[in-house]
């Protein structure tokens, strides 16, 4: 009954999401929002730019990338240099370069794949100047990418498409910081742990347990990790753990704010290009895959591990292993689901543990492209994109030349939109299919047997689609698998981001043709459903065969043991 | 491309200063000023009541080690540690006697793991030994490897092996099991739980 209550909850407070934080960016992205002006100006000052003068896409593509890389530089010397830096109260030494170099790609890209444990690796000045920045900076480039893509619609015979440094300081400073700060008081008030203090150590005269705890700046970076829909925390158990995510309540925010933003970004794109009715449409497409994929995860992870099970315990509170009782089996389920079909990839629980076909869903949230809703902007883009094919597939069956939105789809659009499909699948399978084949690579899982493939499957999957969530039990901190890895988030982030950039830029320039009685209708149910067709057979089909070998093998392997 | 160059540096340097030691530092000050025991990490004078202990090397004098408290989940914390053997994880060191320094983390044994079911027989023969018919989260390990919580179900389980050890009443230990028992938040977020340091404390109390 809790568990009906929240999800009914949910969608209440993502419904005011949708409708009111949607028109806000809206008016933050066309420069209608002004009241934090005396910070904007001297920040455009600094730059020697302002929102006049706007970009062409491919000068917004060049600032975007070279930031990306100043930021990745940035965050790649700090983590190297922290054993000299300040606030470093446990004394932690350097990483070494392949973990750097993994790490500092994972933030720059909204990745935030951890290959080491926060509170044994990672200074204070590391959590605050390095990877809380890149939680804040990355999500608002993939914003900012989003834009140029819906600006492309929006627009006509343009040949800017936006300034990139006017929308990062807009979406910084209107949409993620005051979001990120309010949320991260709620955060402390329920009980994580912001403190520069450094660990604490308590004795228990009752048992003569003696503790030592690290603690940390936790509750304020758990704010922005969540609603950035980046996923690293401070611990390494992640928002399990208490001092991140105390109380049911704090769960229910977390979940609350990783969707926020990516499902309002539905309704800006529908007051962007003048017709709510299309970011209904993409919205419609988001809930129905969304809410299947919580239906049957929440109902395997409801089920009793089959562990436990052949130990002779019966369970009626689900699969326990690697849960936490605060929170219960159904919850965790729809945490997980919320955290792979964005691209946060946060976890309250071991997803390692979770049933076969629990795992699955998890997994394959992320391998339909991220796209229900999907991460910060990167989810928009890629449902665009999707879209796209969606209506160069309907155009074909009817025999017309696709128009979406008033923008005639020719082959160079197509050829990009399918570029910015395939790039995922085809890293994340033919990087798994290297890592399988090596040594060093089989090396990496805890567990054996199918579920060991599974969790390399998974570790390939979730970076390469920039989530960061993880099936812990691999190995993921050695040479091989930090570089790999890294590999497989840039081709991720920037293989899908720069053709939506492209596109963007050449939609802009065309001019808008009037609809007409043929014109294929792309607000109704009929592309609502063609759209989700196409984001099963793409993500589907491509990645079936490598399903069937993991998580399906695993299920139908009745009684037997790994 | 180096007017590029010196834009992003420039914005990096900003957002450093800005997202980086500005938002924390003032987020600390202000949990620090107003939820000062919260952002300590919630400290009683047993302990942490956000961190799970371990209850089961408890001496009860006449009795089986730890029967005479509420026992947690058996996370790193718990009777793994007795047995450094049972390295079975991922990143915490059981050996470590109370999980003392070790990192969060889960056991990350995957469903059909021969080591989950040799460790979950493990769990129930331990609570069968000790007059307890164990619930699954009493032989199941937590995500975060230090649990605090049991559900009410959990605790009222282990009322004969606590009764047997002290000579309380079960009916006692009842009320006292109901009256530490948290709703869900807002009566639906979340599960009912109880908090183990809190429930033995009220216990001591009691005794």
């Amino acid at each position: 009954m809790g568990f009906f209550f929240t999800i009914v909850a949910l969608i209440v407070c993502l419904g005011l999401c949708w409708r009111y934080l949607g028109s806000y960016m809206e008016a933050v992205f066309n420069g209608r929002v002004h009241y934090l002006r005396f910070v904007e100006r001297p920040i455009y000052r600094a730059l020697k730019t302002s929102p006049e003068q706007e970009q062409t896409w491919k000068r917004y593509a060049g600032a975007l990338i070279v930031f990306s890389f100043v930021s990745l530089v940035f965050t790649y010397v700090i983590i190297r240099i922290q054993g000299s830096l300040p606030l470093n109260p446990q004394h932690l030494d350097a990483n070494g370069p392949a973990l750097s170099f993994n790490t500092s790609v994972s933030f720059m890209t909204n990745t935030n794949w951890q290959n080491y444990g926060g509170e044994e690796a990672m200074s204070y000045f590391s959590q605050i100047g390095a990877l809380t920045v890149q939680q804040f900076v990355s999500p608002a480039v993939g914003i900012a990418a989003a834009m140029v893509l819906v600006r492309g619609f929006s627009r006509r015979k343009s040949a800017t498409i936006g300034n990139f440094w006017v929308d990062m300081t807009r979406c910084l400073f209107y949409v993620l910081l005051p979001i990120a700060f309010i949320s991260g008081i709620i955060f402390v008030a329920q009980g994580a742990v912001e403190t520069l203090a450094g660990t604490i150590s308590f004795h228990d005269a009752l048992n003569g347990v003696t503790q030592t705890m690290a603690r940390g700046p936790i509750g304020f970076m758990e704010a922005i990790k969540q609603l950035g829909t980046n996923g690293g925390g401070f611990l390494n158990a992640n928002s399990a753990t208490t001092f991140e995510n105390p109380t049911g309540l704090t769960n229910f925010l977390s979940i609350l704010l990783l969707l926020s933003i990516p499902v309002a970004l539905t309704y800006t794109f529908g007051k962007m290009v003048g017709s709510i009715k299309h970011g209904a449409t993409l919205l419609a497409v988001v809930v129905i895959l969304f809410g299947s994929w919580v239906a049957f995860t929440a109902a395997a992870e409801h089920q009793n591990n089959p562990a436990v099970a052949a130990a002779g315990i019966h369970s009626t509170v689900g699969n326990t292993e690697g849960k936490e009782v605060r929170f219960g089996d159904t919850t965790t389920a729809l945490f997980g689901v919320a955290s792979t079909s964005t691209s946060t990839g946060s976890a309250d629980a071991s997803y390692d543990s979770f049933t076969p076909i629990g795992g699955m869903g998890l997994l394959t949230g992320m391998m339909i492209g991220e796209v229900s809703p999907g991460g910060t902007g990167t989810g928009l883009y890629t449902l665009l994109i999707y879209a796209i094919i969606a209506v160069f597939i309907g155009g074909l069956m009817i025999g017309r030349t696709p128009e979406f939105l008033g923008k005639k789809i020719q082959a160079r659009e197509v050829k990009l939109a399918g570029l910015g499909a395939l790039v995922m699948p085809i890293t994340v399978l033919v990087l798994t299919a290297i890592a399988v084949s090596l040594y060093v690579g089989r090396a990496g899982p805890l567990n054996a047997g199918p579920h060991g493939f599974t969790e390399i499957l998974y570790g390939l999957t979730s970076q390469g689609n920039n989530n960061g969530s993880a099936f812990g039990g691999l190995t993921g901190n050695t040479n091989f698998y930090n570089i790999i890895g890294g590999i497989d988030m840039l081709a991720g982030r920037f293989g899908v981001m720069i053709p939506a950039l492209a596109l963007g830029g050449f939609l802009a320039e065309k001019d808008v043709v009037p609809e007409g009685l043929g014109t294929f209708r792309t607000d109704n149910g009929m592309f609502t459903g063609l759209t989700i067709g196409v984001i099963l057979i793409i993500g589907g089909l491509t990645f079936f065969p490598a399903i069937a070998l993991g998580p399906i093998v695993e299920q139908l392997s009745h009684l037997r043991f790994f | 491309m180096l007017v590029h160059l010196r834009r992003s540096f420039i914005f990096a340097v900003i957002c450093m200063v800005m997202f980086g030691f500005i938002y924390a530092f003032a987020g600390t000050g202000v949990a620090q000023l107003f939820f000062k025991n919260q952002a300590d990490g919630s400290v009683t004078a047993n302990g942490s009541t956000l961190i799970g202990q371990n209850w089961s090397d408890t001496k009860c004098p006449g009795h089986p080690l730890g029967s005479c408290v509420f026992q947690g989940r058996p996370d790193d914390l718990g009777p793994y540690a007795a047995n450094p053997k049972d390295d079975v994880s991922g990143g915490d060191n059981p050996g470590v006697a109370n999980g003392v320094n070790g990192e969060s983390g889960a056991s990350n044994l995957g469903p059909r793991s021969k080591v989950l079911l040799a460790n979950t027989k493990e769990l129930v023969a331990y609570w069968h030994k000790m007059g307890v018919n164990p619930t699954p989260d009493l032989v199941t390990t937590s995500g975060s490897g230090y649990d605090p919580d049991i559900s009410p179900m959990d605790a009222t389980v282990q009322i004969p092996m606590v009764a047997k050890a002290t000579g309380i009443s079960p009916a006692k230990l009842r009320a006292l099991i109901a009256s530490q028992t948290h709703g869900a938040e807002l009566g639906f977020l979340g599960s009912s739980y109880i908090d183990v340091l809190d429930l033995n404390v009220a216990f001591a109390k009691l005794r």
